[in-house]
Protein backbone atom coordinates (compact mmCIF):
# COMPACT_ATOMS: atom_id res chain seq x y z
CA UNK A 1 0.00 0.00 0.00
CA UNK A 2 2.67 2.47 1.13
CA UNK A 3 5.02 1.03 -1.48
CA UNK A 4 2.45 1.69 -4.20
CA UNK A 5 1.95 5.26 -3.00
CA UNK A 6 5.68 5.90 -3.24
CA UNK A 7 5.94 4.11 -6.59
CA UNK A 8 3.04 6.08 -8.02
CA UNK A 9 4.57 9.33 -6.88
CA UNK A 10 7.92 8.37 -8.40
CA UNK A 11 6.36 7.45 -11.71
CA UNK A 12 4.28 10.60 -11.82
CA UNK A 13 7.21 12.86 -11.05
CA UNK A 14 9.18 11.18 -13.81
CA UNK A 15 6.51 12.06 -16.32
CA UNK A 16 6.26 15.58 -14.91
CA UNK A 17 9.81 16.23 -16.03
CA UNK A 18 10.65 16.38 -19.71
CA UNK A 19 13.52 13.94 -19.12
CA UNK A 20 11.30 10.85 -19.16
CA UNK A 21 9.54 11.89 -22.34
CA UNK A 22 12.80 12.77 -24.03
CA UNK A 23 14.33 9.44 -23.08
CA UNK A 24 11.31 7.48 -24.30
CA UNK A 25 11.35 9.37 -27.59
CA UNK A 26 15.08 9.05 -28.22
CA UNK A 27 15.24 5.36 -27.32
CA UNK A 28 12.25 4.60 -29.48
CA UNK A 29 13.70 6.53 -32.41
CA UNK A 30 17.10 4.87 -32.27
CA UNK A 31 15.73 1.37 -31.76
CA UNK A 32 13.17 1.96 -34.49
CA UNK A 33 15.97 2.83 -36.86
CA UNK A 34 17.97 -0.23 -35.83
CA UNK A 35 14.89 -2.42 -36.21
CA UNK A 36 14.11 -1.16 -39.67
CA UNK A 37 17.64 -1.56 -40.95
CA UNK A 38 17.69 -5.07 -39.53
CA UNK A 39 14.43 -5.90 -41.29
CA UNK A 40 15.89 -4.43 -44.46
CA UNK A 41 18.96 -6.65 -44.22
CA UNK A 42 16.78 -9.67 -43.63
CA UNK A 43 14.71 -8.95 -46.71
CA UNK A 44 17.87 -8.52 -48.79
CA UNK A 45 19.35 -11.84 -47.74
CA UNK A 46 16.11 -13.73 -47.38
CA UNK A 47 16.64 -15.76 -50.53
CA UNK A 48 20.17 -16.81 -49.60
CA UNK A 49 19.22 -17.58 -46.00
CA UNK A 50 16.39 -19.81 -47.17
CA UNK A 51 18.87 -22.03 -49.02
CA UNK A 52 20.73 -22.93 -45.81
CA UNK A 53 20.03 -26.03 -43.82
CA UNK A 54 18.36 -25.22 -40.53
CA UNK A 55 17.85 -21.63 -41.72
CA UNK A 56 17.47 -18.93 -39.03
CA UNK A 57 14.04 -17.33 -38.93
CA UNK A 58 13.16 -13.66 -38.67
CA UNK A 59 13.06 -13.87 -34.89
CA UNK A 60 16.71 -14.89 -34.77
CA UNK A 61 17.87 -12.48 -37.42
CA UNK A 62 15.84 -9.42 -36.44
CA UNK A 63 14.47 -9.71 -32.91
CA UNK A 64 17.46 -11.09 -31.01
CA UNK A 65 19.86 -8.41 -32.28
CA UNK A 66 17.22 -5.75 -31.64
CA UNK A 67 16.87 -6.74 -28.00
CA UNK A 68 20.65 -7.01 -27.66
CA UNK A 69 21.02 -3.49 -29.04
CA UNK A 70 18.23 -2.28 -26.77
CA UNK A 71 20.19 -3.60 -23.80
CA UNK A 72 23.22 -1.54 -24.81
CA UNK A 73 21.21 1.63 -25.49
CA UNK A 74 19.46 1.28 -22.15
CA UNK A 75 22.78 0.76 -20.43
CA UNK A 76 23.43 4.37 -21.37
CA UNK A 77 19.95 5.54 -20.45
CA UNK A 78 19.13 3.83 -17.16
CA UNK A 79 21.76 5.79 -15.18
CA UNK A 80 20.03 8.99 -16.27
CA UNK A 81 16.75 7.69 -14.90
CA UNK A 82 18.01 6.28 -11.63
CA UNK A 83 20.39 9.11 -10.77
CA UNK A 84 17.81 11.32 -9.13
CA UNK A 85 15.89 8.63 -7.21
CA UNK A 86 17.43 9.29 -3.81
CA UNK A 87 20.23 11.73 -4.45
CA UNK A 88 17.82 14.44 -5.53
CA UNK A 89 15.78 14.02 -2.36
CA UNK A 90 18.99 14.20 -0.41
CA UNK A 91 20.04 17.31 -2.27
CA UNK A 92 16.68 19.07 -1.88
CA UNK A 93 16.49 17.90 1.72
CA UNK A 94 13.12 16.29 1.23
CA UNK A 95 14.09 12.97 2.81
CA UNK A 96 12.84 14.11 6.26
CA UNK A 97 9.31 14.02 4.82
CA UNK A 98 9.72 10.29 4.29
CA UNK A 99 11.77 9.67 7.43
CA UNK A 100 9.22 11.43 9.67
CA UNK A 101 6.26 9.60 8.18
CA UNK A 102 5.26 6.20 9.54
CA UNK A 103 7.07 4.26 6.79
CA UNK A 104 10.01 1.89 7.04
CA UNK A 105 13.23 2.26 5.09
CA UNK A 106 12.44 -0.92 3.14
CA UNK A 107 9.13 0.57 2.04
CA UNK A 108 10.88 3.72 0.86
CA UNK A 109 13.47 1.78 -1.15
CA UNK A 110 10.98 -0.73 -2.57
CA UNK A 111 8.55 2.05 -3.46
CA UNK A 112 11.16 3.95 -5.37
CA UNK A 113 12.38 0.78 -7.03
CA UNK A 114 8.90 -0.18 -8.10
CA UNK A 115 8.42 3.32 -9.50
CA UNK A 116 11.48 3.16 -11.73
CA UNK A 117 10.68 -0.42 -12.67
CA UNK A 118 7.22 0.52 -13.89
CA UNK A 119 8.74 3.19 -16.07
CA UNK A 120 11.20 0.72 -17.56
CA UNK A 121 8.38 -1.77 -18.14
CA UNK A 122 6.59 0.86 -20.18
CA UNK A 123 9.76 1.18 -22.19
CA UNK A 124 10.06 -2.59 -22.70
CA UNK A 125 6.44 -2.64 -23.79
CA UNK A 126 7.11 0.05 -26.39
CA UNK A 127 10.17 -1.85 -27.62
CA UNK A 128 8.17 -5.10 -27.79
CA UNK A 129 5.70 -3.43 -30.13
CA UNK A 130 8.34 -3.35 -32.87
CA UNK A 131 8.89 -7.12 -33.21
CA UNK A 132 5.19 -7.71 -32.60
CA UNK A 133 4.42 -5.55 -35.62
CA UNK A 134 6.09 -8.26 -37.73
CA UNK A 135 3.13 -10.49 -36.92
CA UNK A 136 1.17 -8.42 -39.42
CA UNK A 137 3.08 -9.98 -42.29
CA UNK A 138 4.71 -13.13 -40.95
CA UNK A 139 5.27 -15.58 -38.17
CA UNK A 140 7.36 -15.08 -35.04
CA UNK A 141 8.91 -17.53 -32.64
CA UNK A 142 6.83 -16.26 -29.73
CA UNK A 143 8.70 -18.37 -27.16
CA UNK A 144 12.02 -16.90 -28.21
CA UNK A 145 10.61 -13.39 -28.20
CA UNK A 146 9.18 -13.93 -24.72
CA UNK A 147 12.51 -15.23 -23.40
CA UNK A 148 14.28 -12.25 -24.94
CA UNK A 149 11.87 -9.77 -23.43
CA UNK A 150 12.16 -11.48 -20.06
CA UNK A 151 15.93 -11.22 -20.32
CA UNK A 152 15.76 -7.54 -21.21
CA UNK A 153 13.35 -6.86 -18.35
CA UNK A 154 15.48 -8.71 -15.81
CA UNK A 155 18.54 -6.88 -16.99
CA UNK A 156 16.84 -3.51 -16.73
CA UNK A 157 15.63 -4.47 -13.26
CA UNK A 158 19.25 -5.23 -12.30
CA UNK A 159 20.43 -1.96 -13.85
CA UNK A 160 17.92 0.02 -11.84
CA UNK A 161 18.72 -1.83 -8.59
CA UNK A 162 22.36 -0.87 -8.86
CA UNK A 163 21.38 2.64 -9.99
CA UNK A 164 19.11 3.05 -7.00
CA UNK A 165 21.86 1.94 -4.64
CA UNK A 166 24.43 4.30 -6.14
CA UNK A 167 21.89 7.12 -6.05
CA UNK A 168 21.55 6.56 -2.31
CA UNK A 169 25.28 7.09 -1.84
CA UNK A 170 25.53 10.67 -2.98
CA UNK A 171 23.69 13.96 -3.04
CA UNK A 172 24.78 14.80 -6.59
CA UNK A 173 22.61 13.23 -9.29
CA UNK A 174 25.33 13.61 -11.92
CA UNK A 175 27.86 11.79 -9.77
CA UNK A 176 25.31 9.02 -9.30
CA UNK A 177 24.72 8.87 -13.06
CA UNK A 178 28.37 8.62 -14.05
CA UNK A 179 29.15 6.09 -11.32
CA UNK A 180 26.18 3.94 -12.27
CA UNK A 181 27.18 4.09 -15.89
CA UNK A 182 30.73 3.04 -15.02
CA UNK A 183 29.51 0.17 -12.88
CA UNK A 184 27.10 -1.07 -15.54
CA UNK A 185 29.67 -0.87 -18.30
CA UNK A 186 32.18 -2.73 -16.18
CA UNK A 187 29.66 -5.46 -15.42
CA UNK A 188 28.89 -5.66 -19.10
CA UNK A 189 32.47 -6.09 -20.29
CA UNK A 190 33.68 -8.15 -17.37
CA UNK A 191 33.87 -11.25 -19.58
CA UNK A 192 36.55 -9.63 -21.76
CA UNK A 193 39.02 -10.37 -19.03
CA UNK A 194 38.04 -14.00 -19.10
CA UNK A 195 39.06 -14.85 -22.66
CA UNK A 196 41.63 -17.19 -21.22
CA UNK A 197 39.19 -18.83 -18.83
CA UNK A 198 35.68 -18.74 -20.24
CA UNK A 199 34.27 -20.43 -17.15
CA UNK A 200 36.03 -18.15 -14.68
CA UNK A 201 34.43 -16.07 -11.94
CA UNK A 202 34.65 -12.84 -13.93
CA UNK A 203 32.89 -14.39 -16.86
CA UNK A 204 30.20 -15.66 -14.57
CA UNK A 205 29.69 -12.22 -13.05
CA UNK A 206 29.34 -10.54 -16.43
CA UNK A 207 25.77 -9.62 -17.17
CA UNK A 208 26.15 -10.22 -20.87
CA UNK A 209 26.94 -13.85 -20.16
CA UNK A 210 23.52 -14.29 -18.57
CA UNK A 211 21.56 -12.20 -21.01
CA UNK A 212 22.75 -13.87 -24.20
CA UNK A 213 21.21 -17.31 -23.54
CA UNK A 214 17.86 -15.64 -22.91
CA UNK A 215 18.14 -13.67 -26.14
CA UNK A 216 18.81 -16.94 -27.95
CA UNK A 217 15.65 -18.29 -26.38
CA UNK A 218 17.35 -20.48 -23.78
CA UNK A 219 15.61 -20.21 -20.44
CA UNK A 220 18.11 -21.30 -17.82
CA UNK A 221 17.04 -20.95 -14.21
CA UNK A 222 20.65 -20.22 -13.18
CA UNK A 223 20.57 -17.05 -15.29
CA UNK A 224 17.25 -16.00 -13.77
CA UNK A 225 18.66 -16.65 -10.29
CA UNK A 226 21.70 -14.53 -11.13
CA UNK A 227 19.52 -11.53 -11.98
CA UNK A 228 17.21 -11.98 -8.99
CA UNK A 229 20.13 -12.29 -6.58
CA UNK A 230 21.74 -9.26 -8.13
CA UNK A 231 18.58 -7.19 -7.65
CA UNK A 232 18.03 -8.44 -4.11
CA UNK A 233 21.61 -7.72 -3.13
CA UNK A 234 21.58 -4.09 -4.28
CA UNK A 235 18.15 -3.36 -2.83
CA UNK A 236 19.33 -4.59 0.56
CA UNK A 237 22.43 -2.45 0.23
CA UNK A 238 20.28 0.59 -0.56
CA UNK A 239 18.10 -0.04 2.50
CA UNK A 240 21.19 -0.39 4.67
CA UNK A 241 22.61 2.81 3.24
CA UNK A 242 19.47 4.81 4.01
CA UNK A 243 19.39 3.35 7.50
CA UNK A 244 22.99 4.42 7.97
CA UNK A 245 21.92 8.03 7.40
CA UNK A 246 20.32 8.01 10.80
CA UNK A 247 22.97 6.04 12.60
CA UNK A 248 26.26 6.96 14.11
CA UNK A 249 28.79 8.06 11.49
CA UNK B 1 -4.35 6.05 33.74
CA UNK B 2 -5.77 9.40 32.76
CA UNK B 3 -4.20 10.36 29.49
CA UNK B 4 -3.88 13.96 30.58
CA UNK B 5 -1.50 13.17 33.37
CA UNK B 6 1.05 11.16 31.40
CA UNK B 7 3.31 13.38 29.37
CA UNK B 8 2.90 13.27 25.61
CA UNK B 9 6.62 13.36 25.07
CA UNK B 10 9.21 11.98 27.43
CA UNK B 11 12.82 12.59 26.50
CA UNK B 12 15.37 10.73 28.60
CA UNK B 13 19.06 11.73 28.56
CA UNK B 14 19.15 11.96 24.80
CA UNK B 15 22.65 12.27 23.36
CA UNK B 16 24.27 12.37 19.96
CA UNK B 17 28.01 12.48 19.53
CA UNK B 18 29.94 13.04 16.32
CA UNK B 19 33.34 11.62 17.12
CA UNK B 20 34.54 13.70 20.02
CA UNK B 21 32.01 16.47 19.40
CA UNK B 22 29.00 16.19 21.65
CA UNK B 23 26.28 17.80 19.57
CA UNK B 24 23.65 16.88 22.14
CA UNK B 25 24.80 15.75 25.52
CA UNK B 26 22.16 14.10 27.67
CA UNK B 27 19.01 16.18 27.39
CA UNK B 28 15.95 15.18 29.42
CA UNK B 29 12.57 16.85 29.48
CA UNK B 30 8.91 16.11 29.09
CA UNK B 31 6.02 17.80 27.40
CA UNK B 32 2.39 17.80 28.44
CA UNK B 33 -0.53 17.65 26.05
CA UNK B 34 -1.49 21.02 24.65
CA UNK B 35 1.71 22.72 25.72
CA UNK B 36 3.75 24.99 23.46
CA UNK B 37 7.44 24.64 24.21
CA UNK B 38 10.02 27.05 22.92
CA UNK B 39 13.41 25.60 22.20
CA UNK B 40 15.89 28.40 22.40
CA UNK B 41 19.58 28.46 21.76
CA UNK B 42 22.34 30.00 19.70
CA UNK B 43 23.13 28.55 16.29
CA UNK B 44 24.77 25.17 16.57
CA UNK B 45 23.55 24.57 20.11
CA UNK B 46 21.96 21.25 19.21
CA UNK B 47 18.32 22.29 18.72
CA UNK B 48 17.95 20.75 15.29
CA UNK B 49 19.84 17.62 16.27
CA UNK B 50 17.52 17.11 19.23
CA UNK B 51 14.45 17.56 17.04
CA UNK B 52 15.80 15.18 14.43
CA UNK B 53 16.33 12.56 17.11
CA UNK B 54 12.83 12.99 18.51
CA UNK B 55 11.34 12.61 15.02
CA UNK B 56 13.43 9.58 14.11
CA UNK B 57 15.47 11.31 11.44
CA UNK B 58 18.62 10.69 13.42
CA UNK B 59 19.43 7.82 15.75
CA UNK B 60 20.62 8.92 19.18
CA UNK B 61 23.97 7.76 20.54
CA UNK B 62 22.19 7.07 23.81
CA UNK B 63 18.94 7.89 25.55
CA UNK B 64 15.36 7.58 24.40
CA UNK B 65 12.36 9.58 23.27
CA UNK B 66 8.88 8.27 23.97
CA UNK B 67 6.00 9.83 22.06
CA UNK B 68 2.49 9.06 23.16
CA UNK B 69 3.74 5.89 24.85
CA UNK B 70 5.75 4.63 21.86
CA UNK B 71 9.52 4.61 21.77
CA UNK B 72 10.83 6.20 18.58
CA UNK B 73 13.48 3.49 18.28
CA UNK B 74 11.42 0.44 19.22
CA UNK B 75 8.05 1.32 17.65
CA UNK B 76 8.98 3.91 15.04
CA UNK B 77 5.77 3.57 13.02
CA UNK B 78 3.39 4.20 15.91
CA UNK B 79 5.58 6.96 17.32
CA UNK B 80 5.91 8.69 13.96
CA UNK B 81 2.17 8.50 13.41
CA UNK B 82 1.77 10.70 16.49
CA UNK B 83 4.09 13.45 15.33
CA UNK B 84 4.45 15.97 12.56
CA UNK B 85 7.77 17.56 11.74
CA UNK B 86 8.77 20.66 9.82
CA UNK B 87 12.55 20.56 9.38
CA UNK B 88 14.63 23.68 9.07
CA UNK B 89 14.52 23.30 5.30
CA UNK B 90 10.87 22.51 4.44
CA UNK B 91 10.80 19.17 2.57
CA UNK B 92 8.87 20.41 -0.45
CA UNK B 93 8.72 19.03 -3.97
CA UNK B 94 8.87 22.14 -6.10
CA UNK B 95 7.40 20.47 -9.18
CA UNK B 96 4.14 19.56 -7.44
CA UNK B 97 1.12 21.73 -6.81
CA UNK B 98 0.08 22.38 -3.22
CA UNK B 99 -2.87 19.98 -3.57
CA UNK B 100 -0.77 17.19 -5.06
CA UNK B 101 1.87 17.61 -2.41
CA UNK B 102 -0.55 17.60 0.51
CA UNK B 103 -2.32 14.62 -0.99
CA UNK B 104 0.96 12.76 -1.10
CA UNK B 105 1.81 13.78 2.47
CA UNK B 106 -1.61 12.58 3.59
CA UNK B 107 -1.09 9.19 2.00
CA UNK B 108 2.42 8.89 3.43
CA UNK B 109 0.89 9.42 6.83
CA UNK B 110 -1.59 6.62 6.23
CA UNK B 111 -4.74 8.69 6.16
CA UNK B 112 -7.64 6.59 4.90
CA UNK B 113 -8.43 7.22 1.22
CA UNK B 114 -11.97 8.34 1.93
CA UNK B 115 -10.86 11.09 4.31
CA UNK B 116 -7.86 12.41 2.40
CA UNK B 117 -9.77 15.21 0.69
CA UNK B 118 -11.28 16.42 3.93
CA UNK B 119 -7.88 16.29 5.63
CA UNK B 120 -6.25 18.27 2.82
CA UNK B 121 -9.01 20.88 2.76
CA UNK B 122 -8.97 21.14 6.50
CA UNK B 123 -5.26 21.75 6.82
CA UNK B 124 -5.22 24.13 3.86
CA UNK B 125 -7.86 26.16 5.59
CA UNK B 126 -5.94 26.18 8.87
CA UNK B 127 -2.76 27.30 7.18
CA UNK B 128 -4.43 29.91 4.98
CA UNK B 129 -3.70 28.07 1.75
CA UNK B 130 -7.26 27.87 0.34
CA UNK B 131 -6.41 29.96 -2.71
CA UNK B 132 -3.09 28.24 -3.37
CA UNK B 133 -4.23 24.67 -4.02
CA UNK B 134 -3.49 24.64 -7.74
CA UNK B 135 -0.27 26.66 -7.65
CA UNK B 136 3.11 25.02 -8.07
CA UNK B 137 5.04 24.98 -4.83
CA UNK B 138 8.18 26.20 -6.59
CA UNK B 139 6.35 29.39 -7.61
CA UNK B 140 5.10 30.28 -4.13
CA UNK B 141 6.76 32.90 -1.95
CA UNK B 142 8.92 31.79 0.96
CA UNK B 143 6.14 32.56 3.42
CA UNK B 144 3.63 30.40 1.62
CA UNK B 145 6.17 27.61 1.18
CA UNK B 146 6.64 27.69 4.93
CA UNK B 147 2.89 27.36 5.37
CA UNK B 148 2.83 24.36 3.05
CA UNK B 149 5.59 22.90 5.22
CA UNK B 150 3.50 23.43 8.33
CA UNK B 151 0.40 22.06 6.57
CA UNK B 152 2.36 18.91 5.77
CA UNK B 153 3.28 18.52 9.44
CA UNK B 154 -0.30 18.81 10.75
CA UNK B 155 -2.20 17.02 7.98
CA UNK B 156 -2.64 13.79 9.95
CA UNK B 157 -3.66 15.73 13.04
CA UNK B 158 -0.72 14.53 15.16
CA UNK B 159 -0.65 15.04 18.90
CA UNK B 160 2.83 16.53 18.70
CA UNK B 161 4.08 19.03 16.14
CA UNK B 162 7.75 19.95 15.90
CA UNK B 163 8.71 23.08 14.01
CA UNK B 164 12.39 23.79 13.44
CA UNK B 165 12.96 27.53 13.01
CA UNK B 166 9.68 28.11 11.20
CA UNK B 167 10.13 31.88 10.77
CA UNK B 168 13.65 32.02 9.38
CA UNK B 169 13.90 34.05 6.21
CA UNK B 170 10.40 35.50 6.34
CA UNK B 171 9.47 39.17 6.22
CA UNK B 172 7.97 40.77 9.36
CA UNK B 173 4.38 40.43 8.20
CA UNK B 174 4.84 36.77 7.30
CA UNK B 175 6.53 36.21 10.66
CA UNK B 176 3.48 37.62 12.43
CA UNK B 177 1.17 35.40 10.40
CA UNK B 178 3.20 32.28 11.09
CA UNK B 179 3.31 33.10 14.81
CA UNK B 180 -0.43 33.53 14.80
CA UNK B 181 -0.71 30.13 13.13
CA UNK B 182 1.55 28.54 15.74
CA UNK B 183 -0.56 30.01 18.54
CA UNK B 184 -3.64 28.50 16.93
CA UNK B 185 -1.88 25.16 16.62
CA UNK B 186 -1.14 25.32 20.33
CA UNK B 187 -4.85 25.13 21.07
CA UNK B 188 -5.22 21.64 19.64
CA UNK B 189 -1.70 20.19 19.51
CA UNK B 190 1.42 20.10 21.59
CA UNK B 191 4.04 22.11 19.80
CA UNK B 192 7.80 22.26 20.07
CA UNK B 193 9.21 25.29 18.37
CA UNK B 194 12.90 25.87 17.93
CA UNK B 195 14.27 29.30 17.29
CA UNK B 196 17.09 31.63 18.07
CA UNK B 197 14.78 34.63 18.00
CA UNK B 198 13.86 35.49 21.57
CA UNK B 199 10.67 37.54 21.20
CA UNK B 200 9.25 34.68 19.19
CA UNK B 201 9.30 32.51 22.27
CA UNK B 202 7.66 35.22 24.34
CA UNK B 203 5.01 35.67 21.68
CA UNK B 204 4.06 32.05 21.22
CA UNK B 205 5.19 29.70 23.98
CA UNK B 206 3.99 28.50 27.38
CA UNK B 207 7.33 27.17 28.42
CA UNK B 208 10.87 27.85 27.38
CA UNK B 209 13.96 25.71 27.29
CA UNK B 210 17.36 27.12 26.59
CA UNK B 211 19.90 24.78 25.16
CA UNK B 212 23.57 25.57 24.82
CA UNK B 213 26.44 23.42 23.65
CA UNK B 214 24.23 20.37 23.69
CA UNK B 215 23.02 20.82 27.25
CA UNK B 216 19.83 22.14 28.74
CA UNK B 217 20.66 25.27 30.74
CA UNK B 218 17.18 26.57 31.47
CA UNK B 219 13.73 25.05 31.57
CA UNK B 220 10.83 27.04 32.98
CA UNK B 221 7.53 28.71 32.18
CA UNK B 222 7.37 32.01 30.34
CA UNK B 223 6.00 33.72 33.50
CA UNK B 224 8.99 32.68 35.56
CA UNK B 225 11.24 33.76 32.77
CA UNK B 226 9.59 37.17 32.66
CA UNK B 227 9.94 37.49 36.41
CA UNK B 228 13.60 36.79 36.09
CA UNK B 229 13.77 39.57 33.59
CA UNK B 230 12.05 42.17 35.79
CA UNK B 231 14.00 41.63 38.97
CA UNK B 232 16.69 44.13 38.37
CA UNK B 233 17.82 47.62 39.01
CA UNK B 234 17.34 51.36 38.89
CA UNK B 235 19.95 53.74 37.62
CA UNK B 236 19.80 57.05 39.52
CA UNK B 237 21.77 60.27 39.17
CA UNK B 238 21.87 62.76 42.02
CA UNK B 239 23.26 66.31 42.23
CA UNK B 240 24.13 65.61 45.88
CA UNK B 241 24.28 61.83 46.35
CA UNK B 242 23.26 60.58 49.80
CA UNK B 243 25.43 58.09 51.72
CA UNK B 244 25.01 54.48 50.67
CA UNK B 245 23.71 53.41 54.07
CA UNK B 246 20.76 55.83 53.78
CA UNK B 247 19.64 54.28 50.49
CA UNK B 248 20.12 50.77 51.82
CA UNK B 249 17.77 51.57 54.70
CA UNK B 250 14.87 52.08 52.29
CA UNK B 251 12.43 49.18 52.08
CA UNK B 252 13.22 46.64 49.33
CA UNK B 253 16.70 47.91 48.45
CA UNK B 254 19.18 45.06 48.31
CA UNK B 255 22.35 46.61 47.10
CA UNK B 256 23.77 49.93 46.04
CA UNK B 257 26.55 50.32 43.53
CA UNK B 258 28.45 53.55 42.89
CA UNK B 259 28.91 53.88 39.17
CA UNK B 260 30.56 57.32 39.33
CA UNK B 261 30.45 60.39 41.58
CA UNK B 262 26.81 61.19 40.85
CA UNK B 263 25.41 57.86 39.63
CA UNK B 264 24.15 54.99 41.76
CA UNK B 265 22.75 51.66 40.63
CA UNK B 266 20.20 50.22 43.05
CA UNK B 267 19.24 46.54 43.03
CA UNK B 268 15.91 45.69 44.58
CA UNK B 269 13.42 42.88 45.06
CA UNK B 270 10.80 42.55 42.36
CA UNK B 271 7.84 42.73 44.74
CA UNK B 272 9.11 45.80 46.64
CA UNK B 273 9.78 48.51 44.11
CA UNK B 274 11.47 51.38 46.02
CA UNK B 275 11.15 53.93 43.23
CA UNK B 276 8.45 56.00 44.87
CA UNK B 277 10.18 55.99 48.25
CA UNK B 278 13.41 57.06 46.62
CA UNK B 279 11.81 59.98 44.80
CA UNK B 280 10.03 61.12 47.96
CA UNK B 281 13.22 60.87 49.99
CA UNK B 282 15.15 62.79 47.37
CA UNK B 283 12.65 65.64 47.50
CA UNK B 284 12.48 65.84 51.28
CA UNK B 285 16.22 65.38 51.85
CA UNK B 286 17.29 67.52 48.89
CA UNK B 287 19.49 64.93 47.09
CA UNK B 288 18.79 66.58 43.79
CA UNK B 289 17.62 63.57 41.80
CA UNK B 290 17.76 64.49 38.11
CA UNK B 291 17.74 61.17 36.31
CA UNK B 292 16.00 57.86 36.97
CA UNK B 293 16.19 54.90 34.58
CA UNK B 294 14.67 51.52 35.32
CA UNK B 295 17.10 48.86 34.15
CA UNK B 296 15.23 45.87 32.96
CA UNK B 297 17.07 42.73 32.05
CA UNK B 298 15.94 41.85 28.57
CA UNK B 299 15.30 38.36 27.37
CA UNK B 300 18.49 38.80 25.38
CA UNK B 301 20.45 39.40 28.54
CA UNK B 302 18.94 36.42 30.30
CA UNK B 303 19.79 34.41 27.25
CA UNK B 304 23.35 35.68 26.99
CA UNK B 305 23.73 35.30 30.73
CA UNK B 306 22.69 31.66 30.55
CA UNK B 307 24.45 30.67 27.38
CA UNK B 308 27.76 32.43 27.91
CA UNK B 309 28.23 31.16 31.42
CA UNK B 310 31.13 28.93 32.37
CA UNK B 311 30.17 25.29 32.05
CA UNK B 312 28.90 23.64 35.23
CA UNK B 313 28.14 26.95 36.89
CA UNK B 314 24.47 26.49 36.34
CA UNK B 315 22.38 27.28 39.34
CA UNK B 316 19.68 28.33 36.89
CA UNK B 317 18.86 24.80 35.88
CA UNK B 318 15.53 23.78 37.23
CA UNK B 319 15.10 20.17 38.21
Amino acid sequence: MMILTLAGRELRSMFLSPLAWAILAVVQLILGFMFLSQVDTFLQWQAQIAMLDNAPGITEVVVAPLLGNAAIVLLLVVPLLTMRLISEERRNQTLPLLFSAPISMSEIVLGKYLGILSFLLIMVLLIALMPLSLLLGGNLDIGMLAAGLLGLTLMLASFSAIGLYISSLTSHPTVAAITTFGALLLLWILNWASNSAPDGVLAYLSMLQHLQPLLRGVFNSADIAYFLLFIFCFLVLAIRRLDADRLQP
Amino acid sequence: MDQHTIPLLQVESLARHYGTIKAVNGISFSLKRGEVLGFLGPNGAGKSTTMKMITGNLAPTSGSAIIDGFDILDDPKQAKAALGFLPEQPPLYKELTVDEYLNYAARLNRIAKSTINTAVDNCKQRCGLEQMGRRLIGNLSKGYQQRVGIAQAIIHNPALVLLDEPTVGLDPIQIREIRQLIRELGQSHSVILSTHILPEVQATCDRVQIINQGELVFNDTIENMSERMQTTALLLRFKRPPPTSTILSLAGVQDVESVDKQTRRIHFLAEQDPTEALVNASVSEGWGLFELTPERMSLEEVFVDLTCREPHHDEAVQP
